[in-house]
């Protein structure tokens, strides 16, 4: 299905609980969609009021937003289509309440040259069911030696610059790419990670990692890198978003760049937020992840983060590995898990145990990845695109792996119990998923 | 030529850094005589008969060593090159050795490139005689400058007030540096252009602006003068490829259509055609590059001739 296509009938959400992530209000009201845009919104959307045209839901008080931005899924297309391809994976994202998604670049080959990019848009836009944006290497096959055509990749469309899994160790390098991306006012993505002090590492290190005879990474592989980086930022003046913080250290090191007014901002997993490193229990490779689930305590302070605003954004960090890279001993095993489809009900246990408010944590999952990316969606306004998930936060379930839509299975939460499903997902005004039978009324 | 140049009274030239107005408009004066001379059949002169000129090159070039053999025997010079390769020698001391040994053969002026800036200061304080710089490292390179600023001045009528674009790689053209100099001290106005990547810190504390965007960058621009891109810095050091430097960086039709429909194109050679500029731009209407090359060679005799006034015993003609 294509994102693209002529504009579907016109239709209103009624009878909802509108969260609206910009301003941080809910209220009782409806949305009216049209040729694809919120045409209107608020208490006077109801059934009653409305032009006979328009297909009129209502949605029995569920709550109405707009729709998720990832800033973090690994596709496997090109190059890994048997772990997932863009309509498997946008599938899984559209059933999860992801209406956009930026597709990291390390694919094979990887997305460093204008040709990929267009390759991967146009994949998209013939077997995407939601809006996939292309992040481009920041180096050159993502070896981190030689600065991207960030110019003709940005005009091809590019939005983000990044390594993806891998780390840029050369400060020099980085310093370029940090330079020279600033004047195409290209956003440089980052995963800080220091490979020799990660070298060999598996699970965070610590007295878990010495009882389980497994060897740990250290947080400071992450803040050593974070730290370089944002001294870097301060001389280039790059925009620089730190792809996926795991620690209180490199929150401390945020909150300080932020203060000192650098155009710095950052993402956590939705997995180092809502797991710890006790979850990984008897060798459980799924919760094999880069970088690693922390202990209980650098998850709070996480969940702090996420809630003083350090924290701007809550990726998925979506990474499909089959039985091949998965079903091995836990060090042999790649690292990585699935996610798109379980974002936001993963996300919502960080509201049912009242450490977020709705509004906040849509927040980080809608309007402030939007603004990441200077993107028009992810707000609840008027104008913009009818990007919008309806959800029941309440509804209860256990999570069944063979429901999943992901070509792959390893999900860290396989037999959870989770609460908040998403009932039905446009992208533009058309529906992207639905819950059988949702859209009859 | 003209008989005297009282303006312009130094041993050496070892820069456009320290000269004012007044000299380097006293050099161009000189060198634009020096323009009509090589231009008739019999184009000796005798100023510096009897004089020994050795061409000392550290690096390898061929236009400006051969101006500087041309200029130095048309003025009557005995001229001797000398090509040391750059690895051969070790730096510091073997530098100053090479000094001493030709100070021991008496020269009268020694013309020096090295690939190592203030090589050419260093060498200047340990010979007798005077010293010319071609070209060191990333620093000057005045008679490049000079031979700009007099083909610039020779098709505009002017220098003051023209605005100039030095567009390329900045950080390591000692081209630059030396414009940059003598066109500011000139009365033009100085833009530079580049990614961030080869523009060096602090460069707009030399006078300049700074852009970083070239179709913003060629707005009313008078002179667009290319700077080379090194091969070795092309390939994702400093910037991604050459088809994204020429894109962003090249001076092609479309970007020129930018500046003033009378601005005028240069380069200081050897030219890399589809990397900084378009091979329709570096041989149309516009550039100024062959004529470059011929001012190379009034200006060295300019400054050779110059210098020769004050070389100890100097015999007023």
């Amino acid at each position: 299905m294509s994102v693209h296509a002529l504009s579907p009938a016109p239709l209103a959400l009624v009878n909802a609980r509108l969260i609206d992530p910009e301003q941080l209000t809910e209220a009782r009201g409806g949305v009216l969609v049209r040729d694809g845009v919120i045409m209107a919104l608020g208490a006077g959307v109801s059934a009653g009021a409305l032009p006979g045209d328009v297909k009129v839901v209502d949605c029995h008080g569920d709550c109405v937003s707009p729709g998720l931005i990832d800033l973090r899924a690994f596709v496997g297309e090109p190059g890994a289509e048997h772990r997932e391809t863009i309509a498997t994976a946008t599938a899984a994202a559209a059933a999860g309440g992801i209406t956009t998604m930026l597709a990291m670049p390390n694919t094979d080959p990887p997305i460093d040259d204008p040709a990929v990019v267009d390759f991967l848009l146009r994949r998209a836009r013939d077997t995407g069911r939601i809006k996939v944006l292309s992040a481009a290497t920041l180096t050159r096959k993502a070896a981190g030696h030689e600065l991207s055509e960030v110019g003709l990749l940005q005009a091809a469309g590019a939005v983000a610059f990044t390594d993806g899994l891998h780390s840029v160790a050369d400060a020099r390098v980085m310093r370029r790419a940090l330079t020279y991306a600033r004047d195409f006012s290209a956003l440089v993505m980052h995963f800080c990670e220091d490979a020799s002090l990660a070298d060999g590492g598996v699970m965070n290190e610590g007295e878990l990692a010495s009882r389980l005879g497994l060897t740990g990474i250290p947080r400071e592989a992450e803040t050593i890198v974070l730290e370089r980086d944002l001294r870097l930022v301060a001389l280039t003046g790059a925009r620089y978003h730190a792809a996926v913080v795991s620690s209180s250290q490199s929150l401390a090191l945020i909150a300080r760049a932020k203060a000192d007014g650098l155009p710095v901002t950052c993402s956590t997993t939705i997995n180092h937020l809502t797991l710890n490193e006790s979850d990984i229990g008897d060798y459980r490779t799924f919760l094999k992840l880069s970088p690693p689930l922390r202990g209980e305590d650098e998850r709070l302070s996480l969940v702090e983060g996420l809630r003083d605003g350090v924290i701007d954004t809550i990726v998925s960090d979506h990474n499909p590995q089959d039985v091949e890279t998965k079903r091995l001993p836990f060090a042999e095993a790649a690292p990585g898990a699935i996610g798109l489809e379980t974002l936001l009900s993963a996300a919502l246990r960080l509201f049912h145990a009242g450490q977020v408010g709705l509004p906040d944590l849509m927040a980080a999952l809608t309007c402030k990845p939007a603004l990441i990316l200077g993107l028009p969606q992810g707000r609840l306004a008027v104008g913009a695109p009818a990007d919008l998930i309806r959800f029941d936060p309440d509804e209860p379930f256990v999570l069944d792996t063979n429901s999943l839509r992901s070509r792959c299975r390893n999900t860290p939460f396989d037999g959870s119990r989770m609460e908040g499903r998403v009932k039905l997902t446009l992208v533009d005004g058309r529906v992207a998923f639905e819950e059988q039978g949702i859209l009859r009324g | 030529m003209s008989a005297a140049t009282p303006v312009f009274s130094h041993r050496h030239l070892l820069g456009i850094e320290g000269l004012s107005a007044l000299e380097l408009t006293a050099l161009l004066d000189l060198a634009n005589e020096a323009v009509d001379l090589s231009r008739q059949v019999e184009k000796k002169r005798s100023t510096l008969r009897g004089r020994t000129q050795i061409n000392l090159f550290f690096e390898a070039s061929t236009r400006t060593q051969s101006s500087f053999e041309i200029a130095g025997k048309r003025l009557g010079a005995d001229v001797m090159n000398m090509a040391v390769a750059a690895s051969s020698i070790k730096k510091g001391e073997t530098l100053i050795d090479t000094a001493a040994t030709l100070n021991a053969m008496h020269p009268d002026i020694i013309v020096v490139r090295h690939n190592q800036a203030g090589a050419v200061h260093l060498l200047a304080r340990k010979v007798g005689c005077s010293v010319v710089n071609a070209g060191d490292g990333a620093h000057e390179h005045p008679t490049q400058a000079l031979l700009d600023a007099l083909t610039i001045r020779r098709n505009k009528g002017r220098i003051e007030g023209l605005v100039v674009v030095i567009c390329g790689d900045i950080l390591h053209s000692r081209v630059a540096r030396s414009n940059i100099l003598a066109l500011s001290a000139l009365g033009a106005q100085v833009r530079v252009c580049g990614p961030s990547t080869l523009l060096p810190a602090g460069i707009e504390r030399m006078g300049v602006t700074v852009f970083r965007d070239m179709t913003l960058a060629l707005r009313d621009a008078d002179i667009v003068m290319m700077l080379r891109l090194q091969r070795e810095r092309m390939n994702g050091g400093f910037v991604p490829s050459t088809r994204e430097y020429f894109r962003f960086f090249g001076l092609d039709e479309a970007k020129l259509k930018l500046a003033k429909p009378d601005a005028l194109v240069m380069h200081p050679g050897p030219m890399n055609r589809g990397v900084e500029i378009d091979t329709l731009v570096a041989d149309g209407a516009q550039s100024l590059i062959q004529e470059q090359v011929e001012m190379g060679v009034a200006v060295r005799m300019a400054v050779l001739e110059a210098l020769a006034r004050h070389l100890p015993n100097s015999s007023p003609q």
